[in-house]
C-alpha cells in the first residue's frame, strides 16, 4: 500500500494547477472530466476485446494487425493514446509485458496500471528471470514454450492476446470475456475455465 | 552478473541483479485521489501539447536519488510536471517555492 502524499506535495499540486489556470493553461473543469474519462477505463474493456476475437476471425485479424483501430471498433476513444500491439499468446509462445523505464501500459484498454506493475521488482526482473516472475504468479510454462518479453514504451503499449481455455466451446462473448483478467492481458496470469 | 556500478538506482533497471530475490508485491491498491489529479492534470497537458512522456520520465530522473525514493509514485510525477511547466515558462518559478 502506498503511503499517502505529504501535505507538501498537495500545496505543490494546488499552486501549479491555480498558476497554470490563471494563466489560461488548464480549467478544473478540463481536469476533473478527464480524470472521470480515465476512471472508466478498465480491464473489462480488454477482455471483451479478447472475447471477441476468440469467437469472430474478423476481429481477431484487425486485432492483431491494429490494437488502435480493433479498440475503437470497441467505441474506445484512441485519442492521443499511442499504437496498441497486440501479441497473440500460442501453444509455443507466451508474451509477457513490462515497462522496465516506468509504467507505460495501455490504459486505455486496461485502465490504471496495478501497483505492481511499477515496482522496480517486477520491471527489472520481468526482462532477467520472467519464468520465475510468472511462476509467483502461479503460472509455470514447460521448457518448449518459449517466453517473450516485451517493452512497453512511451512511443508504443503492448497487451497479450491469451490462448481461449479449453471447455469453453459454444460461450458466448460475455461469458468468455469474464474469463479473462486484467493480469492474462499483461501476460503474468493465463485464462482457465471454470 | 554484478550491477554496473554507474547505473542509477532509480531509473533504467531492466535486469539488474539487485532486484533478484525481491518478490514482486502484489500491491492492487489504485490511485488515491491525488494520484488521479496528478494523472488528470499530465493527460491535459499532453493533450494541449504542452509536454510528452519522454519529458515527463526524463524529470522523473532528475529527481535526485536520495529525494526519490522517498517520494511517492505520483510525487514524482508533479515534481516533473512542475518542474517542466517552470522551466518551460509556462508558470513562474515561484510555484516550486
Amino acid at each position: 500500500m502506498a503511503a499517502p502524499p505529504r501535505p507538501e506535495s498537495l500545496a505543490l499540486l494546488d499552486r501549479l494547477v491555480a498558476a497554470l489556470e490563471a494563466k489560461g493553461i488548464v480549467t478544473e473543469a478540463e481536469i476533473a472530466d478527464r480524470q472521470s474519462n480515465t476512471d472508466k477505463a478498465s480491464p473489462e474493456t480488454g477482455a471483451r476485446m479478447v472475447a471477441r476475437a476468440w469467437t469472430d476471425p474478423t476481429y481477431r485479424a484487425l486485432l492483431l494487425s491494429d490494437g488502435r483501430a480493433a479498440a475503437e471498433a470497441m467505441g474506445v476513444s484512441m485519442a492521443g493514446a499511442p499504437p496498441l500491439g497486440v501479441l497473440e499468446n500460442t501453444p509455443a509462445r507466451h508474451h509477457l509485458v513490462v515497462c522496465t523505464l516506468c509504467s507505460c501500459y495501455p490504459r486505455a484498454v486496461l485502465g490504471y496500471p496495478p501497483g505492481w506493475y511499477k515496482s522496480f521488482a517486477y520491471r527489472s526482473r520481468a526482462v532477467r528471470e520472467p519464468r520465475v516472475v510468472l511462476a509467483e504468479w502461479g503460472v509455470s510454462l514447460p521448457d518448449s514454450v518459449e517466453v517473450r518479453v516485451v517493452d512497453s514504451t512511451a512511443d508504443y503499449r503492448w497487451m497479450v492476446l491469451p490462448m481461449r481455455p479449453a471447455g469453453t466451446d459454444g460461450w458466448d462473448e460475455a461469458r468468455l470475456a469474464a474469463l479473462v483478467t486484467r493480469d492474462a492481458m499483461v501476460g503474468v496470469a493465463v485464462p482457465r475455465a471454470g | 552478473m554484478p550491477d554496473d556500478p554507474r547505473t542509477p538506482a532509480t531509473h533504467d533497471i531492466g535486469g539488474l541483479a539487485r532486484f533478484h530475490c525481491t518478490p514482486v508485491e502484489h500491491d492492487e491498491a489504485p490511485p488515491d485521489g491525488f494520484g488521479k489529479r496528478v494523472d488528470a492534470l499530465r493527460q491535459v497537458l499532453a493533450q494541449k501539447k504542452l509536454m510528452t512522456v519522454d519529458e515527463l520520465r526524463r524529470g522523473i530522473e532528475s529527481i535526485p536519488e536520495g529525494e526519490y525514493f522517498d517520494l511517492g509514485y505520483y510525487e514524482r510525477w508533479l515534481r516533473s510536471i512542475a518542474a517542466l511547466m517552470v522551466e518551460k515558462g509556462h508558470v513562474g518559478p515561484e510555484v516550486l517555492r
